[in-house]
């Protein structure tokens, strides 16, 4: 093929892709700066007339977004953290310390992916009833403390780091979580980075969970107070627009600024997996 | 100084977590779906009676069931091959020397990917209604008639999948992309010389050796499509005439709306054993015909 045709077809198949991939993001936008009632006019408008903040102020004054985003900022941090500790620490050991059965145990752990997490939620429901964590944030966040995916992640990275300058610490008599604290985190610094921003956008985007767990709307997330609203308020498209904009934005942007580190997580994970 | 203990020390907050939230509910669970638990149960467990196998041999008779199994199966056979093929269409794009500005397109195409099921889903059911939606407005253009997307049984479904192919399709993309660059230079560069065409390079280097990773591929984004759930509660509820309610939807509706939790493991452990059994059988058929396009090449 004539190599100057090639380049127009390639080029121009990517320029449509990229059109389908953002025209639906492009269009909550616009529809979110709408006066209420604008979308719903034939035939539909691309662009508001007058484009208004008006949607966004009904949002946080009377829909209450702002404690829905907190709720959702705060959760999803949570989990990030708490699970980001745990893991570090199991996949570390699974990478460079020895003890009995370690090789079974991580098979074992890697053998368990195979089953749904959905399969758990009901008998997780009735124990978090019996503690007292339903309808708390505590109920979202427990069960995402520690995730097998994130173990393995960080098991893979830290086989990279070299025996002999643990070896050499222990030789000084630097105690093991000094040697962990001080010599192997610095050292795990990008895929502490990757982890973060995998957990952070899995736990701001769930939506199955939290929906089970929380049965009252004050501790509800971004996704489930979205869901309730277009249950509700069917007709109020530039309304849910802007709430789909408030939800969508922080983790997109978050992507962006990130995104080396999470494609380069998204191929670590799938590689074996 | 003792090596095994620091071990289990590190390991014990992690296995915790995953042994008391994870893996005890998952055997809970199996427990559960061998009980007749409802809402009586959930009042006072002297209420609860073990029902051995009762709740999978009403399944089987339910026409619920089969119909949610049926959805899922349709969901998971249409669209895990619409995606896969539009990822595999996307990373060869970009993957082409004569692609300009990658960095950007990878970026713009694998954004749906990290949005918001919910949010994201929201928008599709604006942009599919039947009066004011873009879609039929743009098909209006070419004179075809208002499609009443969500709310026709024949068409509810594969606007979901539509949904889901545009959501997922950028993950995969990235996983075969990498494929792609794995495949060494030379080999394209020796069937050049021997006057090989580009589609037959194609065929016969590309797709044999990009194997594994298609294999790879379709396993995760089958098991991932078994799990639908989100979508349809957003865009449909399930309808119309229950033509959307996915295994998962029926679970969550058995088991947090009518508290049949008994009920409710079952179709947890169903779907289990199914996505088990069909990824199974997936790899033992790829790595059957692995040899035969092995010798091919």
């Amino acid at each position: 093929m004539n190599p100057r045709l090639a380049k127009v077809l390639i080029n121009g198949s990517l320029c449509g892709l990229a059109a389908a991939a953002l025209l639906p993001l492009l269009w909550m936008l616009s529809v979110s700066f709408m006066a209420p009632g604008e979308a719903s006019s034939l035939p539909p408008p691309l662009l508001p007339a007058h484009a208004t903040l008006h949607n966004y102020r009904e949002l946080f004054a009377h829909a209450g977004m702002g404690r829905y985003l907190l709720n959702s900022l705060l959760i999803s941090s949570a989990i990030t953290a708490l699970a980001l500790a745990s893991n570090l620490m199991a996949g570390y050991a699974f990478a460079k310390l020895r003890f009995a059965g370690r090789e079974r145990l991580f098979q074992a752990l890697i053998g368990a992916l195979v089953i749904p997490a959905q399969v758990a939620m009901l008998p997780l429901f009735l124990l978090l009833k019996t503690i007292g964590l339903v309808n708390s944030y505590a109920g979202v966040i427990v069960p995402g403390m520690a995730t097998i995916f994130g173990i393995y992640l960080v098991r893979q990275y830290a086989r990279s780091v070299p025996d002999e300058l643990l070896e050499a610490a222990r030789i000084d008599g630097a105690s093991e979580l000094r040697i962990f604290g001080q010599i192997v985190l610095p050292l795990l610094k990008p895929i502490m980075v990757t982890l973060a921003i995998f957990t952070f956008l899995a736990a701001w985007n769930d939506f199955m969970w939290p929906l089970i767990v929380l049965t009252g709307q004050e501790h509800y997330t971004l996704p489930l107070a979205l869901a309730s609203l277009a249950r509700d308020h069917v007709q109020d498209s530039e309304l849910m627009m802007a709430g789909s904009v408030v939800t969508v934005l922080p983790v997109l942007l978050l992507f962006l600024a990130l995104q080396r580190y999470y494609l380069q997580g998204l191929l670590l994970g799938s590689v074996k997996g | 100084m003792n090596r095994q203990r620091t071990a289990w020390l590190f390991l014990a907050p992690a296995l915790l977590v995953l042994g008391v939230f994870f893996i005890l509910p998952v055997i809970a669970a199996l427990g559960l779906s061998l009980t007749d638990y409802d809402l009586y149960a959930l009042a006072d467990i002297h209420n609860l009676r073990f029902v051995g196998l009762h709740n999978y041999w009403a399944l089987l008779h339910r026409p619920l069931f089969w119909s949610a199994l049926g959805n899922t199966f349709y969901f998971v056979a249409v669209g895990v091959p619409l995606s896969i093929g539009a990822s595999l269409v996307a990373a060869l794009l970009l993957n082409s020397p004569l692609a300009r500005i990658r960095p950007f397109f990878r970026t713009v195409l694998f954004a749906p990917v990290v949005t918001t099921v919910v949010a994201v889903a929201v928008v599709w059911r604006y942009l599919f209604n039947t009066r004011y939606g873009l879609v039929n407005d743009g098909l209006a253009e070419i004179g075809i008639h208002p499609i009443d997307w969500l709310g026709d049984p024949h068409w509810a479904m594969p606007t979901i999948i539509a949904f889901a192919v545009w959501k997922n399709f950028g993950y995969n993309m990235i996983i075969i992309m990498a494929g792609l660059q794995a495949i060494p230079l030379d080999l394209y560069e020796a069937a050049r010389i021997d006057g090989a065409s580009a589609p037959r390079q194609f065929w016969h280097i590309t797709l044999p050796l990009l194997r594994p990773t298609m294999m790879l591929v379709v396993i995760l984004t089958v098991a991932g499509y078994f799990q639908l759930f989100a979508e349809p509660y957003v865009m449909t509820e399930g309808g119309p005439l229950q033509s959307t309610v996915s295994v998962l939807y029926l679970m969550y509706e058995d088991g947090f709306k009518w508290w049949n939790l008994g009920t409710a493991s079952a179709v947890a452990f169903m779907l289990f054993l199914i996505i088990f059994a069909v990824t199974t059988l997936l790899l033992r058929l790829a790595r059957r015909g692995e040899h035969p396009a092995g010798e091919r090449t």
